[in-house]
């Protein structure tokens, strides 16, 4: 999923200052799932909202609400016509979410969330990125374990120098060598194997670093 | 110096090769480099610099590169994959090539988050490997990583890598200097060894898979000053391990600094007993002054220092 984490309510202040009739919209997707944008958090974001506005002497008028996925005009089309009385929406959906009502709305659409990396559940309270979206997979070959999602230094030939002796990466303390665990995945398999082959240079081409923005089209599902 | 890489030179001539490490300033001071050559010169076979080490902002790898150059001595460019993608690295290689530099050693660089831009972007474009490979057939087929021709001259570059003997998995390392040598690399230094008898175990794997016959293999060796240094290096630098007793020494010595020295020069000597080793890599980080004394100490050169700085 998207993983995402709020925005400092200070923040969000800051950039509510100068709006008198706010929408704050979640998104029912990923960031309800990761506890970040969904119905719930809506909720509790309006009331800190409100609550600090009546402090500073500046009442807000807040409607709450969520779609079931911002991504899609489909979805955020039942909100038009509470968006079009507001000065400026509030967004909690990932920042798919804020470009798709940017692009569909005349109004101001605000991030209340920054948007961090597509994540797997580690354990309860926890995300964890293991997948870049790169666009040309080679997880077949490194044991099921992304060496450029989970290696600091995107490498495709082993374990750089900067490996400690317990297994963690040198960048970080709690961060486990991604090549290490590709090695001991390749272990279990029985492929070490493939680990003797040169990996030639990533074509960073399908990547947004080498590509740029990119799109996908299947004209069999176009109307 | 002609247009060869004495390194080259040295080693083709089954010589001991001694290099030692050299970092450029965190300013525009040419002296400073300028300074660091004399000193090392007349000791060393070749002197690599290096390119923005620890992730910290300095002098550029290739202008120091070239004032050494132009002082007649051998200079190492090292690059790092993190600061450059495949076009700035191929550029510079023949930018290198063309001002007579003749070693290049590839590298992946410390994490951009160690040094002191640790909001910038990592470029990670290549890995080490992939460089070597790279710059390999460049200078072999004259082609670029891409497959387009190059125009005219090659570059004549001497190929090297670096490799962390000691760090995890033990398994795995001499199956990725395999992997360098695969990919064209002609020596490897190593990160500093102060655990020979470790470093020797790994030196036995490299002659199994007879990687000894295609790759010169200089062991990195660092003079410490205290005990403090060497215990650093030994709990927190990755793959550097320190015997027990090196450290007690340090601990003992009135004089730290002589016995940093002492086991340096010892550390060399029975470091250039090992089979398959070709030579030293020296990196004394900003104490390059007792480089001198360790070489003619640990009696690696078979002339006099030849006195052109002297």
């Amino acid at each position: 999923m998207i993983v995402a984490d709020q925005k400092p309510l200070e923040e969000i202040l800051q950039m509510l200052a100068s709006y008198k009739r706010v929408l704050v919209l979640g998104c029912q997707s990923c960031v309800a799932v990761c506890m970040a944008g969904g119905e719930k958090e809506v909720g509790i974001m309006a009331s800190a909202i409100r609550l600090a506005r009546r402090q500073q002497g500046r009442d807000v008028e807040i409607v709450e609400g969520a779609a079931k996925r911002q991504c899609d005009d489909e979805f955020n089309e039942p909100f038009a016509g509470t968006i079009e009385k507001q000065e400026a929406v509030l967004s909690l959906a990932c920042g798919v979410g804020v470009n798709k009502l940017s692009e569909r709305f005349a109004l101001p659409i605000l991030p209340a969330l920054n948007t961090r990396f597509f994540g797997e559940v580690e354990r309860q309270g926890v995300w964890t990125e293991v997948c870049a979206g790169c666009g040309q997979c080679i997880l077949h070959l490194t044991g099921g374990i992304c060496p450029i999602a989970r290696c600091a230094k995107n490498l495709l030939n082993g374990p750089c120098g900067g490996v400690r002796d317990d297994g963690t990466c040198e960048v970080k303390p709690d961060l486990q060598c991604a090549w290490i665990l590709i090695y001991n995945r390749l272990q279990q398999l029985n492929r070490l194997d493939y680990l003797a082959e040169i990996m030639p240079a990533k074509d960073w081409s399908a990547d947004r670093a080498g590509g740029g923005p990119r799109k996908r089209v299947r004209e069999d599902m176009m109307l | 110096m002609t247009g060869e890489s004495n390194l080259k030179r040295i080693l083709e001539s089954a010589g001991f090769a001694v290099t030692a490490e050299l970092g450029p300033p965190k300013g525009a001071d040419r002296h400073v480099i300028e300074n660091g050559a004399k000193l090392l010169g007349d000791w060393v076979d070749a002197i690599n610099i290096t390119d923005n080490q620890t992730a910290v902002t300095r002098m550029s790898s290739l202008s120091a590169c070239a004032i050494v150059k132009s002082m007649g001595l051998d200079p190492v460019l090292q690059i790092t994959a993190r600061d450059r993608n495949a076009l700035a690295i191929q550029s510079d290689i023949l930018g290198a090539s063309a001002l007579g530099i003749r070693n290049v050693l590839c590298l992946t660089g410390d994490h951009i988050s160690m040094g002191n831009h640790p909001k910038s972007k990592g470029v990670h474009d290549i890995d080490s490997i992939q460089m070597v490979q790279m710059v390999r057939k460049m200078r072999d087929e004259g082609v670029f990583l891409s497959g387009d021709r190059i125009t005219g001259e090659k570059p004549a570059v001497f190929i090297g890598a670096a490799e962390n003997p000691l760090a995890p998995p033990p398994e795995f390392r001499v199956v990725r200097l395999g992997k360098k040598a695969n990919a064209g690399a002609d020596f490897i230094q190593t990160q500093v060894i102060f655990d020979v008898e470790r470093f020797r175990v790994f030196m036995a794997q490299v002659r199994e898979r007879k990687l000894h016959e295609k790759l010169a293999i200089l062991p990195g060796v660092m003079p410490v000053k205290s005990a403090k240094v060497m215990n650093y290096m030994n709990t927190k630098v990755p793959g550097v391990r320190v015997p027990d007793e090196l450290i007690q020494r340090m601990q003992a010595s009135p004089d730290a600094k002589a016995e940093g020295v002492t086991i340096c020069v010892q550390l060399i000597q029975a470091l250039k007993e090992i089979e398959g080793v070709r030579g030293v890599h020296i990196m004394a980080v900003q104490w390059e002054e007792v480089v001198p004394e360790i070489v003619e100490r640990a009696c690696v050169r078979k002339k006099q220092p030849v006195g052109k700085f002297a």
